[in-house]
């Protein structure tokens, strides 16, 4: 079996198309054994993981814990609500200490874009980005193109658009580059306060018009919106985004064709997606949270079973 | 008393239009002799294997972080880095603990350098605690010493602050020192805006924070007829509003850090807070066009913006990782490299923009190698290729993106105040 280039998980730009394939094709074994009464294997056991969360995280941090649980690996959890970082300690200094300890891997979590790269250049663990400021969530993108490639099965000329607030996304990073890898087609729609700049130099196109960018569509991915620090910043109120941007029944219903709808959680319902929509046939929601542990595994196993 | 006889050098001044080759006797303070095959008995010969002796370099922006900060430099450690560099003069931007705005402050800066064989000017602060709030003493500052005004690391936002400010400092005859910054624009940003950071997810700084602030601070300029110094400027619209205001007749001037004539935004893709400074590094265009600037004589000066921090404190994240890198001891080696190897300045031209303009900026006595003038003096080499080796800088930090760079040419050493730094 073939291996990762690399021995981290930082991000999905310039991973090659081959890594991504092969941590896609490995997720279906993990789903398979995800169907089973007995959902543990023991292909990490005797590793350690530790889940170093610098910023509240429930759903990230249970689904990768519950992957490391499922390889049978030695899980400790660090969130920084409980750590010495209040403390004044600096990031390397935490990151050294838990490292003394001697841990395998790190699933790292900070608000600081490049956090997870900058403590991987000065550890010997593997890290996995779990995401980091707004610069990559790799697994949430991976997770987002198992959930596309099980309905679609091909990427080639795949139109993508991702839908929010793009300029602050790390989602959308990372699904623009694994997208781009794999071959799709990919949009990014939203106010133009909230697309970042220059991003159509990555070959990106841009929509501000949502009935556009769905007519565009064959795959929609709708971005929360950070209720807490957009409102009034980047878009006058939630009500008017809602009306300009929201996915609708009624705005999908004038398409004439259905698309396939994700997004990445927690739901506001009413504000970037309606319920009936969040809730309906086209929606791969609930498979994307299934999916997520799947790729998870697959990620821990490929990184924690790399040959150095 | 000191006495030296400089032999196989050539000397180049520029503002006496002297480009020689002839020996160079100093006694303590004073040029005593300049000629060919020049034997003194009681001088100690200096062989300088054909290097250049200059007119003694100025870097009219550094940070020596004494009183308050010491533990990243002081102002004995920051001259000798600046010694090393061949800066024979340098003027301290005043955001110290506490800040250079009041006379006393001022003072405690010359006491300090006193008996340094660098000359360590203090820059008196614009606004009283660097608030931008109320202007500081600025005729008790100028009493004491201060060569120029400045914020430096805050903009002065108040525009009718900037307005008496500007009116202060050119009834005083000396220029106001603008860090070009609009706050509301660089909210939290950590680099340069472009598609780097777009890729990287890093908070953004808009060049429309420094275009915005430099535009408006022309027409304030030109409207009180002040005498305005732009920091560290680094954008190409910067550099066009500069140019048509000196084309317009204002009295304006502006310097060009190294970094900013050398790196662009694509070396922070690394996250290495040795690339973060403020104003951040910019794209390959502004990088063009800040050589253009200095070539067409646009920029005046270059100078570095010398910001030394701790290891610790810059080894954080990007994000939080404070702005600036130190330049002192790279800063000849990477105007060589950078601009006379490829032929954007003569030596000669190098020499004003280290030397002759910002002592000219800064009211300093002009600088020139005559027999009986002031014995101020660095020794340039600009032709031995060399690897920056951060170890070794006399800087009491070590912030620098160029260490392991390749460089041609360095500087030797100086003499001034009547004593011979000689590294090489």
């Amino acid at each position: 079996m073939s291996s990762l280039t690399n021995s981290h998980l930082l991000g999905l730009h310039n991973v090659p198309k081959q890594d991504i394939e092969l941590i896609l094709d490995s997720t279906d074994t993990f789903l398979e054994i995800l169907d089973r009464p007995i959902k543990k294997v023991p292909t990490l056991q005797g590793q350690t993981v530790v889940n170093l969360f610098f910023e509240n995280s429930t759903r990230t941090r249970i689904s990768f814990e519950l992957a490391e649980r499922r390889l049978s690996s030695d899980v400790v959890n660090f969130s920084a609500s409980t750590s010495s970082v209040k403390k004044g300690e600096t990031l390397l200094d935490t990151a050294r200490n838990i490292e003394a300890m001697k841990v395998d891997i790190v699933v790292m979590r900070h608000s600081a874009a490049g956090s997870v790269q900058f403590l991987s250049e000065r550890c010997t663990s593997r890290f996995i980005n779990a995401g980091d400021g707004a610069h990559e969530h790799p697994t949430q993108a991976l997770l987002d193109m198992i959930s596309i490639r099980q309905k679609t099965k091909t990427f080639d000329g795949l139109n993508v658009c991702i839908i929010g607030d793009i300029a602050h996304s790390r989602v959308a990073r990372s699904n623009i580059y694994g997208l781009l890898t794999m071959g799709a087609n990919v949009a990014v729609c939203g106010p133009a306060s909230m697309i970042p700049y220059d991003l159509e130099r990555l070959g990106v196109r841009i929509f501000t018009d949502i009935d556009e960018a769905l007519h565009f569509s064959d795959v929609i991915n709708v971005l929360r919106i950070q209720l807490e620090r957009d409102a009034g910043a980047n878009f006058p109120s939630l009500r008017e985004y809602h009306n300009s941007y929201g996915i609708t029944r009624r705005r999908l219903d004038t398409l004439g064709k259905e698309l396939l709808i994700l997004h990445p959680g927690p739901i506001n319902r009413g504000v970037e997606i309606e319920s009936e929509v969040a809730d309906g046939p086209s929606s791969v929601i609930l498979p994307q949270v299934t999916n997520g542990v799947a790729i998870r595994m697959a990620v821990l196993y490929l990184i924690g079973t790399r040959a150095e | 008393m000191a006495s030296y006889l400089f032999k196989h050098a050539r000397i180049i001044d520029p503002v006496a239009g002297l480009d020689t080759q002839k020996d160079i006797l100093v006694v303590d303070t004073v040029i005593e002799r300049i000629g060919e095959g020049l034997s003194a008995s009681d001088a100690e010969v200096i062989d300088l294997k054909g290097a250049f002796i200059t007119p003694g370099l100025c870097d009219m922006h550094v940070h020596f972080r004494e009183p308050g900060q010491e533990h990243k430099e002081d102002i004995a450690s920051g001259a000798a880095a600046a010694a090393a560099g061949g800066f024979t003069a340098v003027a301290c931007m005043p955001n110290t603990d506490p800040p250079i705005d009041n006379a006393s402050v001022a003072l405690f800066v010359y006491g300090k350098a006193k008996g340094l064989p660098v000359d360590v000017y203090p820059i008196g602060a614009i606004t009283k605690g660097r608030k931008g709030e109320s202007i500081a003493p600025m005729i008790e500052l100028r009493e004491a010493g201060a060569v120029g005004f400045s914020d430096d690391g805050s903009p002065v936002t108040n525009t009718r602050v900037l307005r008496t400010a500007l009116e202060y400092a050119s009834m005083l005859d000396l220029p106001l020192i603008q860090h070009a910054e609009d706050p509301q624009l660089f909210a939290g940003g950590a680099m340069n805006e472009s598609l780097v950071s777009t890729e990287l997810g890093l908070p953004p700084i808009s060049r429309l924070s420094e275009d915005a602030v430099v535009t408006r601070d022309l027409l304030f300029t030109e409207y009180v007829n002040g005498c305005y110094h732009l920091a560290h400027m680094s954008t190409s619209g910067a550099a066009d509003a500069v140019r048509a205001a000196k084309a317009r007749g204002l009295r304006v001037s502006c310097e060009v850090a190294p970094h900013h004539f050398t790196l662009t935004d694509e070396a922070v893709r690394g996250f290495d807070s040795n690339v973060k400074m403020n104003p951040p590094l910019r794209t390959a265009d502004d990088v063009q066009a800040m050589k253009e600037a200095l070539r067409d004589g646009t920029a005046d000066a270059i100078a570095t913006d010398h910001a030394p921090h701790a290891g610790f404190e810059k080894e954080v994240e990007f994000v939080y990782a404070p702005f600036g890198i130190i330049g002192l001891e790279t800063a000849f080696g990477l105007s060589v490299t950078e601009l006379l190897l490829d032929d954007w300045l003569t030596l000669p031209d190098l020499i004003e923009k280290l030397s002759t303009n910002p002592r000219r900026i800064l009211r300093l006595p002009e600088l020139r190698i005559a027999e009986g003038e002031t014995a101020n003096l660095s020794f340039l080499d600009t032709e031995t290729q060399w690897i920056v080796d951060a170890a070794q800088f006399r800087s009491k930090s070590r912030n620098t993106p160029f260490h392991g760079r390749q460089l041609t040419g360095r500087a030797l050493g100086i003499y001034n105040n009547g004593q011979l730094i000689l590294h090489r």
